[in-house]
């Protein structure tokens, strides 16, 4: 347990539960009363020098990986269904143990709804084809040569946050577990638009039916306008050729849509007049209501935001400051506000925002607190640009019917016990 | 007709420049090397293949390569059981899903999960029937074909909301 030694009666307090004004640390540390926390040590003679600071490194490797201690940051694996059908998953990105706001190649979330295809780049080729005046069909030799933009987007399933959707009582689980089908990603690729005009879309051609090489290839249907506005051939994942688990060699991007929509290992691009009521589109990602119509083509994902730290299972390390720190986004654009609150919604104070905050990606907010040691309940709620507000767990149940787990993007709550533990509680 | 080539070029570049900075490094493609699964069926039938099969025929290739996923009826999965109303899946595909094109279409690319492409347009059709008669879609006597299939008129069809053309890319 590390005892922190500021004096919480000091602290400028901006909300209830012991919610710090965005300025404390910074103004403590101007002022030099940090209270403690540079505490300067003699040098000591007799100080252990541990064995790696005795000998030579090892050799250089071509590709780098994670700390052998850091073996444990894993993507949590759901098979829903085990061995009876082993390829649909899902892997959801361990966010209570990243910082940040990028996410890892290696952790970022996958949804496979029939396992993960390996395939030869040599033999895999976009076609794009339909109501254009040239169908036209290209490699990744040829595909390498166009100029290439680069943007950082999120990618969300639209049954991210599933078990706080449709579970009774509320899931002990970690944020992999909860919240993890989001993940955020440096992409670099080919505008769509560059591709689709030169093939030359007839002015009928207003919806896209892209699919993927994979077994069942997935298919869905997009409108035109997303696709030309700001879709995205991507080719690039932070930088490296798009990993396997998220589409090698080439990827469909549509900024802010649903991730079943961001076709992986896409092959095909077929220019129709109606969108063809793909599976995905029929049943998978439609969504019931209360009234038990459904709603259908809900494609942008709404405002959310989630405490990664602290979050649940994690154990409070005693009484004093903290960092709060967590991620929000929203599909319709920027996050324009996350507030925090403490004492479980009675008051908010206003989270600061890591800069710079990019339209459809995870932005990185946080606010210093000081815990007392009493049980509260810390929870987040984020406003994007057009003004949409998250809505509390039951505001949302209250829209759709009982069975619906997808669009779910209601306010988290953590309950904080006097004990330190950090757990999911409804509120 | 000298007078003209200015203009023609002037055109030309115009075009090029509407077609964006692509180097324009795509290939033709021609309608034969595009696979079946690159399009799909549309809800008109538009793109259905001849052939046909009967409930009967699809219960048959049911036991055989679809129980252990959806299970023995249909309703039972425990993988989104096609049957319905069942205890599983509020949207079981016979049942909820607005066009009965899908189910061919979907069944063709993707099932069985470890086989998908796999079966022919004839068993296809015939697991579509079986699926929309356990469903009390259709009786056990209409073979789906072409022009049966696109006929069918799902329970579910009129009860969506399509919240694209309704209020576009702001989330629902």
């Amino acid at each position: 347990m590390t005892r922190s030694t500021i004096d919480g009666a000091a602290l400028d307090y901006a909300a209830g539960g012991g919610l710090l004004s965005r300025r404390t640390l910074l103004a403590s540390a101007a002022a030099g009363t940090a209270a403690g926390l540079l505490q300067p040590r003699m040098a000591q003679a007799e100080a252990e020098i541990p064995e790696w600071t005795k000998a030579a490194g090892a050799r250089a490797r071509g590709y780098g990986a994670p700390a052998a201690a850091e073996s444990a940051v894993q993507r949590a694996i759901i098979e829903p269904w085990q061995d009876v059908a082993p390829a649909f998953s899902l892997s959801g990105t361990p966010h209570h143990k990243l910082r940040g706001t990028i996410t890892p190649s290696g952790l970022h979330y996958e949804v496979h709804h029939g396992g993960r295809p390996d395939i030869d780049p040599a033999r895999h080729h976009l076609m794009i084809h339909g109501l254009v005046e040239r169908p036209l069909q290209f490699d990744l030799d040829a595909l390498e040569r166009y100029p290439m933009v680069t943007a950082t987007h999120f990618l969300e399933c639209a049954g991210n946050s599933l078990f706080n959707a449709v579970m009774p009582e509320p899931m002990q689980a970690g944020c992999d577990m909860l919240h993890g089908l989001v993940s955020n990603t440096e992409w670099t690729g080919i505008p769509m638009a560059v591709l689709m005009e030169e093939a030359g879309v007839k002015p009928e051609g207003k919806w896209v039916v892209a699919a993927g090489a994979d077994g069942p290839s997935l298919a869905r249907s997009i409108p035109m306008e997303k696709v030309m506005s700001d879709g995205m051939l991507a080719l690039y994942q932070n930088g490296e050729r798009i990993r396997p688990e998220q589409g090698y060699p080439m990827r469909l991007l549509l900024p802010g849509f649903e991730g079943n929509m961001n076709i992986k290992w896409l092959t095909s691009l077929w220019v129709t007049e109606e969108p063809v009521h793909t599976k995905d589109e029929s049943g998978e990602y439609t969504e019931i209501l209360a009234d038990g119509s459904s709603v259908q083509f809900t494609f942008a994902m709404g405002v959310k935001s989630f405490i990664t730290h602290p979050s649940s299972t994690m154990t409070m390390s005693g009484p004093g400051f903290y960092e709060i720190s967590g991620l929000a986004w929203t599909g319709a654009g920027k996050v324009a506000k996350v507030e925090v609150s403490a004492d479980g919604g009675t008051s908010w104070a206003e989270a600061a925002l890591a800069g710079p905050v990019l339209p459809q990606a995870l932005t990185r907010f946080s606010l210093p607190w000081h815990w007392d040691g009493s049980p509260l309940v810390l929870m987040s709620r984020a406003t994007d640009e057009t003004g949409a507000v998250q809505p509390a767990r039951a505001d949302w149940k209250a829209r759709y019917h009982a069975s619906n787990f997808l669009h779910y993007n209601a306010i988290q709550p953590w309950q904080v016990t006097a004990e330190g533990a950090v757990q999911n509680v409804y509120l | 007709m000298s007078i003209f080539k200015p203009a023609t070029a002037a055109l030309l570049l115009t075009a090029a420049a509407a077609r964006a900075e692509g180097p324009g490094l795509g290939q033709p493609l021609e309608a034969a090397d595009i696979p079946f699964y690159a399009t799909y069926v549309k809800p008109d039938g538009t793109g259905l293949p001849a052939g046909s099969g009967t409930a009967a025929q699809g219960a048959e290739i049911y036991a055989a390569k679809c129980t252990t996923c959806h299970g023995e009826t249909g309703s039972e999965g425990p993988v989104m059981p096609p049957v319905g109303p069942n205890d599983v899946w509020a949207k079981p595909a016979g049942s909820y899903w607005p066009y009965a094109t899908t189910l061919f279409d979907y069944i063709r690319r993707a099932m069985p999960l470890e086989a998908p492409k796999s079966l022919s347009d004839d068993e296809t059709y015939a697991l579509a029937a079986f699926i929309l008669e356990r469903n009390g879609v259709i009786d056990a006597d209409t073979a789906m074909t072409a022009e049966t299939l696109p006929a069918v008129k799902m329970p579910n069809h009129g009860n969506f909301t399509d919240v694209w053309a309704k209020q576009g890319a702001k989330p629902w």
